[in-house]
């Protein structure tokens, strides 16, 4: 795993309170996760403050899974 | 009961009458207290008769770039704000016909959006604490109305939607939101007023009294004690009696 998804594990695991073994890549937000529209929004702040990245609303709306949220701050820092 | 030991509180508008009374009962009860006004040396006057467990905030709430950075150090220097008191507000009176945009806005800028982005400001900060108690100053007259007070009312009434809609998005983080209505209260502004315009308001009152600072202070308390945890989107009317909503 990259650092950016080890660091991306790292923040879902705590806001969510949830076990490392469930953050998966795949892994849905709010369908796997438990996640409710509030804990998206915090998480996409979190990600923001962690990797100090702007991630407009947009874009927020389509980081779905831990893998998209990945993805997209791989992109955004390339 | 209503203990806030451990509990940090910023009140806006801590120089006035109203604001002065709610900080001392916080700060009576055990909070740390953060004072925001714009005349420094009645917040300095104010935080050592105090003593402990006070800071002072001076800031211009008409200034947006100010408002932020009074949410970012009440935030820092208090160690996090449990408990936010929107208590600033301004008058500018006039009949609408002949009201200016300068009165409007103005009355708009400091009563209602200045809320909103100190608001922003702290809320965030509480939903991951999974705590916190916003209450807003209000009035009798935002939701009566009032002639000669388009502006103020407008922005009153404005904070009660505003506190409902917020409520609503944060009530699974307990962060709970409400409002205090104040009626008439004895203040430098009550005291103004001549003796036939207190007689006209207290024939509305049905307590034929105006209300004491530490009448609001103490519903402020309520709501912000952690035995208010489940009251959240109301509005607490503290009027005398004068208007039954």
């Amino acid at each position: 795993m990259s650092d950016i998804a080890e660091r991306v594990k790292k923040i879902v695991i705590d806001h969510l309170g949830v076990d490392a073994d469930k953050v998966v890549e795949g892994a849905s937000f709010i369908d796997d996760l438990g996640a409710d529209s509030l804990d998206t929004v915090e998480l996409v702040m979190a990600f923001e403050e962690e990797f100090g990245v702007e991630i407009p609303d947009d874009a927020a709306d389509s980081i779905l899974t831990v893998g998209d949220a990945v993805k997209f701050i791989e992109k955004a820092q390339a | 009961m209503f203990d806030l030991t451990g509990r940090k509180a910023l009140v806006t508008g801590a120089t006035g009458g109203l604001g002065e009374e709610i900080a001392r009962m916080l700060h009576k009860q055990g909070a740390v207290v953060g004072l925001h006004g714009t005349r420094v040396e009645k917040l300095e006057a104010l935080a050592a008769e105090l003593g402990d467990r006070v800071k002072i905030f001076p800031a211009n709430l008409s200034d947006r770039a100010e408002v932020k950075a009074l949410g970012e150090k009440a935030e820092a220097e208090l160690g996090g704000v449990d408990i936010l008191v929107n208590n600033a507000g301004i008058t500018k009176d006039g009949l609408f016909v002949r009201m200016s945009d300068e009165d409007w806005d103005s009355v708009l800028e400091v009563n209602l959006t200045a809320v909103f982005r100190l608001t922003r400001e702290l809320t965030h900060p509480m939903m991951r604490r999974r705590h916190g108690r916003i209450i807003n100053i209000t009035s009798v007259v935002g939701v009566t109305g009032n002639p000669g007070q388009t502006n103020y009312c407008a922005s009153k009434a404005g904070m009660i939607g505003f506190s409902k809609s917020l409520a609503q998005e944060i009530a699974t983080r307990n962060v709970t939101v409400n409002c205090v209505a104040p009626g008439f209260i004895e203040s430098a502004m009550t005291g103004k007023l001549n003796e036939k315009q207190k007689e006209a308001i207290l024939g509305a009152i049905p307590m034929k009294r105006m209300g004491a600072g530490s009448d609001i202070a103490a519903a402020v308390l309520y709501l912000a004690s952690d035995e208010a945890g489940y009251v959240t989107g109301q509005t607490i009317h503290v009027n005398g009696g004068m208007a039954m909503i």
